[in-house]
């Protein structure tokens, strides 16, 4: 309990930077041909603010993320941080992925340092690795390799590898995809609670309405490929939320609509 | 089930619980204790066997050493028969000891064979193949100059390895790494790599000052082929996903090299130090055959020149023993470096 505390005080620094995404499109060269992924997607997102993106599958969510984290630069338009475009990866736009991507020979320390490490930073920082190994509830397996986690624990180092770098805007590209539903809910539940306190911008990608409403202030429901935004909705509850709150039910149900899915309901 | 029903049995039997539980014991201890020892037992008897062997005959020949290998055989068989019914006391030596005592029986009644079949009745032809204390001789009479050849041997493999394992590994990552490296490399790589270092001989013997160098060289090229192109596919083959990880983490490229690219290589590049290790063997061998005045393959050549036929076998020994232990030191530093990975094969 004491460490957690700890954590708390320690973990949660920079608020969260504004997010401008300004007539991006996008496209994939496959064999000679052009595949378009996004096409024309302006949408801005506040300081803090927490955004779910929304789509059918492959339809160029998870590239936008790509965009936004800098690993790639954009065919045409602009994103920009806090107004600043942005030009390649830099710490304070953490991505987590479907997987967990841990590297396989270092420890859960080790992964969750890497941050630190690459920065330079890491002597410094040594006790802010502890905190966030603690925040995600991992503790005991800190000397633990990648192999002996199961995959709740192993997204949650790399949650930890991400929130130990004080990002400004942490980008979550379905990390709870592949988790067993019992272990997605929880997970869900502490990604609120981290946000809550923490401040920082969030993103998130996912296929799950249900979970978009559940987590996020705004959903952005997007077309098939080429990506182009359908919808921009605002979820107004208050946290923490309720997954049997009937204004979510019924959002949930509108989005379903929006999707073409809602002769399932 | 017996086993239990006897223990119950005398359970009725005893005074109290506790004098039971001492009196179920009992018959059970001897037997157990006697079938884990047996194959010990009989491996003592085939090493007694073998030092009788040794002096129930005269030998054919004249070898000095018979009755020392006798004693010896005595020796080893009586410490196997002491150490057997104590093997629980002794820990990790006796566990090691009841493991191995089908192999010491085995053991046994090969010398023996071995024995019967050249000193005693010659049923393999003589100077061919000698019996075991004419080996024995080999190692007591021509010791200094064994460790010699032994010593230039370790020098020349040491020296050429090195050097091969370090450029391969350089060239591997430079390939994985960099495109246009490998641009310039990997046609070279393909053209002059899979030649075998061997071919080289007599370029590098009248090309290089030495013949010590000249052997270093071949060793080097032999350990370096696998080493880079191992490397080269570990490097390349490491997931994008570890990349994008890194740099969205603020790591820049000689981070991604040194601290991503080359430790998610490393399992290959064993692989290719292990490969590199077993054609430079084969190498160092026929350099020193042919070249090097030294060394154990210099040791082998010489003996069969002079048809001293045990000194060979002797060497042969030496030879798979040390190469055997090079495999050996590189698959612990691997188990040491990779104990990340699961399931890890055992040498």
């Amino acid at each position: 309990m004491v460490a957690l505390a700890i954590a708390e005080q320690e973990l949660p620094a920079a608020a969260g930077a504004s997010l401008d995404v300004e007539a991006v499109s996008h496209a994939f060269d496959i064999d000679g041909a052009v595949l378009p992924v996004l096409d024309n997607v302006s949408f801005s997102v506040k300081a803090s603010e927490f955004v779910a993106l929304l789509g059918p599958s492959g339809c160029g969510k998870s590239t936008l993320l790509r965009l936004v984290a800098g690993l790639e630069p954009p065919r045409a338009g602009i994103l920009r941080e806090d107004g600043d475009p942005i030009a390649g990866p830099f710490p304070s736009r953490v991505v987590v992925f479907q997987d967990p991507t841990l590297l396989p020979w270092r420890t859960v320390w080790h992964n969750v340092a890497l941050g630190p490490e690459a920065q330079g930073i890491l002597k410094q920082q040594r006790h802010r690795v502890d905190a966030a190994i603690d925040l995600v509830g991992l503790s005991t397996f800190r000397n633990a390799y990648p192999h002996q986690l199961s995959g709740g624990m192993a997204q949650r180092v790399a949650l930890a590898r991400a929130l130990v770098n004080d990002p400004r805007i942490l980008i979550l590209d379905e990390p709870l995809g592949k988790l067993d539903s019992l272990t997605r809910i929880t997970m869900q539940a502490e990604i609120a609670a981290l946000w809550q306190r923490s401040g920082f911008t969030t993103l998130l990608v996912t296929h799950d309405v249900e979970e978009a409403v559940f987590l996020a202030n705004r959903v952005i429901v997007f077309s098939d490929r080429p990506a182009r935004i359908k919808a921009d909705i605002a979820v107004d509850r208050p946290y923490p939320r309720h997954r049997g709150d009937p204004k979510l039910v019924e959002l949930r149900h509108e989005i379903l609509g929006l999707l073409g899915l809602d002769a399932t309901w | 089930m017996s086993m239990s029903s006897t223990a119950s049995r005398t359970a009725e039997l005893a005074q109290s619980a506790d004098e039971g539980a001492i009196l179920a014991a009992r018959p059970l201890a001897l037997p157990a204790s006697l079938w884990a020892s047996g194959p010990a037992i009989f491996a003592s008897l085939a090493w007694i066997g073998f030092g009788l062997s040794c002096l129930l005959w005269e030998d054919l020949g004249d070898w000095s050493r018979t009755h020392e290998l006798a004693i010896a055989a005595f020796v080893i068989a009586a410490g196997i028969l002491v150490a057997a019914p104590n093997a629980l006391r002794l820990g990790r030596f006796g566990k090691g000891l009841q493991l191995r005592a089908p192999w010491l029986l085995a053991l046994g009644l090969f010398f023996t064979l071995w024995e019967v079949a050249t000193a005693k009745f010659a049923w393999l032809p003589l100077p061919f193949f000698p019996p075991p204390q004419a080996i024995i001789e080999v190692y007591t009479d021509d010791l200094p100059k064994l460790l010699v050849s032994v010593w230039a041997s370790v020098k020349l493999q040491l020296g050429g390895y090195a050097i091969g394992a370090a450029a391969g590994f350089l060239t591997g990552v430079s390939i994985g790494w960099s495109r246009s490296v490998g641009y310039w490399v990997h046609p070279i790589l393909r053209f002059i790599g899979p030649l075998p270092a061997t071919a080289w001989l007599p370029f590098a013997f009248f090309t290089f000052p030495s013949s010590w160098s000249a052997s270093t060289f071949l060793i080097a090229l032999a350990t370096a082929f696998p080493v880079t192109v191992l490397t080269w596919s570990g490097v390349a083959s490491v997931s994008n996903a570890y990349y994008d990880v890194a740099r969205t983490l603020g790591a820049k490229p000689s981070f991604l090299v040194l601290k991503v690219a080359i430790p998610a290589a490393l399992p290959h590049v064993f692989v290719g130090l292990f490969m590199g290790l077993g054609s430079s063997f084969a190498v160092l061998v026929v350099a020193e055959m042919i070249g090097v005045k030294a060394g154990l393959g210099w040791y082998l050549q010489w003996a069969q020149g002079w048809a001293a036929y045990a000194n060979m076998y002797a060497a042969l020994i030496v030879m798979s023993l040390l190469c055997s232990g090079a495999i050996t030191l590189l698959f612990k530093t691997r188990d040491r470096l990779l104990v990340w990975q699961k399931g890890v094969v055992k040498w």
